[in-house]
């Protein structure tokens, strides 16, 4: 992005933000604190970001933890991810009515306008890169998931560049960030030091009219360079990472390595992984009814392919072992997704890590079947 | 015999016995011919031949007193018919019934056996053919076993 | 690595969301053997011609009850829309109960279609095992409306006892003609029977094909397509020209909801009809 849309705002700024976005009949969703993590949900005023408060991640590990400098966005991904918003837990597909001419049956009507226009402020280039891989699981294939579609066309995206490092993130390694390049309408880099700013890339025309609401300057260069060099020290500091190339090669050809008896004793199939994870997409269908039977739901539910009842078909499930769900799920996600949708699906944000019960980390079992890889190649020992 | 060594020469069992052999062989075979509901063989009866079913059906049975005549295995045109002479205690082990008028090569396996034990080149060339007829009769059985087509509760 | 087999997202349902069933309404219900019946549907708003591609299958919708995916079984060029089902679980256990007059939803065609295009010419050999005949059913159809097309066209079918084999008038009908060999084996005999006994893959060896020019489509329990691949490339078919009918758990239909994956594959789109040579390596691994 060029500098010419760059500007300086000052923290204050940053509620008159919120306000003009709600203006608009946006409903904000940023991070705020919810006891002892920092969740989403909807925010009126800055007053409810967590300012001054930072994060500390290892496998199994979370804990807020109070800075002295008044940061608002000195945190990493928290459990929460934006496909909360995009893709809801808990969707009502449709209604049906039995009456004496029959079963009828009604899609449910879309939410009011305002109900489903969302600004999200605070995307991280991590979760600004998993709603894209979301944007081509969901709109890109010949069957569209229209709810998502509506949500996904209103949404307003305000990014935040990350200037501090996550204990169990990748971002710079799978290439998804800290910087976000490209799909916000907004982005923003906080500088805390002596002075208090934000640099604020523009990155739509939508977004442009929004700035020009608020309180700026154009930013200076000796403004901009102090946030770049942030988050590129941020980019090197990240607490793990994942070499995400020949990811397919590798999976697909280590099936059967010791490995995944070693995961499998530590997993306990909890699905905590799939429910933090920004990009996982599964999900499920329930039918109920009302006691007297005139009237039917279909909700749409997120699923888990940790669960039992995922593959079962007529008698049996095709993977009963939490061996072989854990080896699916992460063949998923670094490698059949790359078949299914292009790239990889894993972002680098490290929640699955950090909110797995048992601290298994995605980077450390990948490392353990890549290094096999490496080692087969070579001699030869590698299939194909 | 003529006839019979070229219509054995060309069944995938004796192709490539080989000149002296396939003599011997020949020379133990005969035409045989069973009516519809004839049985070939008892079982318990003593196992002295097999044969190759040239035309028509044959259904592999056992009796069972409550449930009657069950047929195991249906065997027809191309398929070997017998392998109890050749294993001790050398009886049948199946009743074998012709479900339609059958015509088939009939080969003396007690004569065979015989042979076998003199030369053991060609008890090897016969063993090796009919250990390949059992393993696939065993697999056959055992996918019929796995009951796949069964519902699983 | 999406499947170079034949897929038809254009036939499917026009609505607004392709999560929404339309209303089919039950014209007649049969009864096949114990656990397996068969539906006729013709659309509640009129629309007189289902199209679609043999092996393709349906979503369909149980009142309250939920869905579950099914094959098509008609005929191609029918007007009416039939899906033959054995009762399994609650959904298709509340399909059994169902009669005339009675609304399902249906939301499809989806998946891909067994390759009656590419097989013109040569000869077809259909390997059926259980309730694997459904779905071959409607590529029998299309290739007997367009016999002259094909070369050798042979069903073998195989069932666990003589009791359970499907659409028995049919097959006798079309065991008589000369231009179709069908050979019917059970795994069971029951007393009487003076059919085939044995498994169905013993049965390949009694049809006449010539294996350098032949398509093989089979559909049955895992186990059985294995085999059955395996029997016919003993036989002499090159694994490309073989085609499997997958199945696996669905809750969409429609590549969304993760369930079908298959190794990459989702069995809704990528499949159901896999050619064997691509999938021969899943097939083998466990719990896959």
């Amino acid at each position: 992005m060029s500098t010419q849309r760059l500007y300086r705002i000052e923290p204050d700024a940053l509620n008159e933000l919120i306000q003009s976005l709600r203006k608009q009949n946006y409903t904000v969703i940023g991070p705020t604190q919810r006891g002892a993590a920092i969740e989403l949900d909807e925010i009126t005023s800055t007053s409810q970001l967590p300012i001054g408060k930072t994060d500390e991640q290892a496998p199994a590990h979370y804990r807020l933890k109070d800075r002295t400098d008044g940061a608002f966005f000195a945190f990493s991904a928290g459990p929460h991810s934006w496909k909360r918003y995009l893709f809801p837990p808990v969707l009502k597909l449709f209604t049906s009515r039995k009456n004496a001419d029959g079963v009828h049956i009604a899609e449910e009507p879309p939410a009011t306008e305002k109900e489903e226009l969302y600004a999200l402020l605070g995307v991280r280039s991590c979760d600004l890169s998993a709603i894209q891989i979301q944007d081509k699981v969901f709109t890109g294939g010949a069957y569209q998931d229209t709810a998502y579609q509506r949500v996904r066309s209103k949404v307003f995206i305000i990014a935040v560049n990350c200037v501090h490092a996550g204990g169990t993130c990748f971002c710079s390694s799978v290439r998804t960030g800290p910087r976000a390049r490209v799909g916000f309408d907004l982005a923003l880099s906080e500088v805390v030091d002596g002075e208090h700013y934000f640099i604020v890339e523009v990155g739509t025309d939508r977004g442009e009219k929004i700035v020009e609401t608020l309180t700026r300057r154009p930013a200076e260069d000796a403004e901009v360079e102090k946030a770049d060099h942030l988050i590129r020290a941020a980019a090197q500091l990240t607490g793990r990472s994942l070499e995400p190339d020949n990811t397919r090669e590798i999976l697909y050809q280590n099936t059967e390595h010791p490995r995944w008896d070693v995961v499998a004793a530590r997993c306990l199939s909890c699905a905590n992984c799939t429910m933090v994870c920004p990009t996982c997409f599964c999900a499920t269908v329930e039918d109920t009814t009302d006691l007297a039977g005139s009237e039917a739901h279909r909700i749409r539910k997120w699923d888990s392919c940790f669960t039992l009842d995922f593959s079962y078909i007529h008698g049996g499930s095709v993977r009963p072992s939490s061996r072989a769900r854990y080896r699916h799920w992460i063949t998923h996600k670094l490698a059949s997704w790359v078949d299914q949708f292009g790239t990889i699906g894993c972002v680098g944000c490290g929640r699955c890590i950090t909110w797995c019960p048992v601290g298994i980390d995605i980077t450390e079992e990948f490392r353990v079947i890549r290094e096999t890889y490496l080692m087969n190649r070579g001699t030869g020992l590698n299939k194909e | 015999m003529e006839t019979l060594e070229r219509i054995l020469v060309q069944h995938p069992f004796f192709k490539e016995l080989g000149g002296d052999y396939l003599k011997l062989v020949t020379g133990c075979a005969s035409n045989v011919r069973f009516e519809q509901d004839h049985f070939i063989f008892r079982e318990g009866a003593e196992a002295n031949e097999f044969y190759l079913i040239r035309e028509g059906r044959v259904a592999l049975q056992l009796f069972s007193p409550e449930r009657g005549h069950i047929t195991i295995e249906t065997l027809g045109e191309g398929d070997i018919l017998g392998w109890s002479w050749l294993i001790p205690p050398y009886s049948w082990h199946f009743d074998a019934k012709a479900l339609d008028l059958t015509r088939a090569i009939a080969l003396d396996g007690k004569c065979l056996r015989k042979k076998c034990e003199e030369d053991h080149n060609l008890g090897y060339e016969v063993l090796k053919r009919f250990s390949h007829i059992m393993g696939q009769r065993l697999e056959s059985t055992r996918l019929q076993l796995l009951d796949l087509y069964g519902v699983r509760s | 690595m999406a499947s170079v087999l034949e897929s038809h997202p254009e036939a499917a349902t026009v609505c607004s969301s392709p999560m929404l069933p339309r209303p089919y309404i039950i014209k007649r219900v049969r009864k096949d053997t114990d656990d397996t019946f068969t539906l006729e549907l013709g659309p509640k708003d009129g629309r007189s011609h289902f199209s679609f591609a043999p092996g393709q299958f349906n979503m369909i919708y149980v009142y309250g009850v939920g869905e579950v995916p099914i094959s098509i079984c008609g005929d191609p060029s029918s007007s009416t829309l039939v899906h033959t089902t054995r009762a399994v679980g609650a959904v298709t256990k509340a399909m059994a109960k169902l009669r005339r007059g009675d609304i399902v939803g249906i939301r499809g065609p989806f998946g891909t279609s067994w390759p009656v295009e590419q097989a013109r010419t040569r000869d077809v050999v259909v390997v059926a095992g259980g309730i694997g005949l459904p779905p071959l059913r409607p590529a029998l159809y299309h290739i007997l409306a367009h016999r002259e097309a094909y070369g050798k066209v042979v069903l073998l079918y195989g069932t666990r006892t003589p009791d359970d084999i499907l659409f028995k008038e049919e097959l006798e009908n079309w065991r008589a003609r000369f231009d179709l060999e069908v050979f019917v084996a059970v795994d069971r005999a029951t007393s009487g029977w003076r059919g085939n006994v044995g498994v169905v893959t013993t049965l390949i060896t009694k049809a006449g094909f010539d294996p350098t020019n032949t398509i093989g489509m089979i559909v049955g329990p895992e186990v059985m397509m294995r085999f059955t691949a395996l029997e016919l490339i003993k036989r002499g078919v090159k694994p490309e020209a073989i085609y499997l009918s997958m199945e696996r758990n669905m809750k969409c239909g429609i590549g969304l909801c993760g369930h079908c994956q298959f190794g990459p594959l989702f069995t809704c789109k990528d499949g159901p009809v896999f050619r064997y040579d691509q999938i021969k390596d899943l097939l083998v691994k466990w719990e896959i």
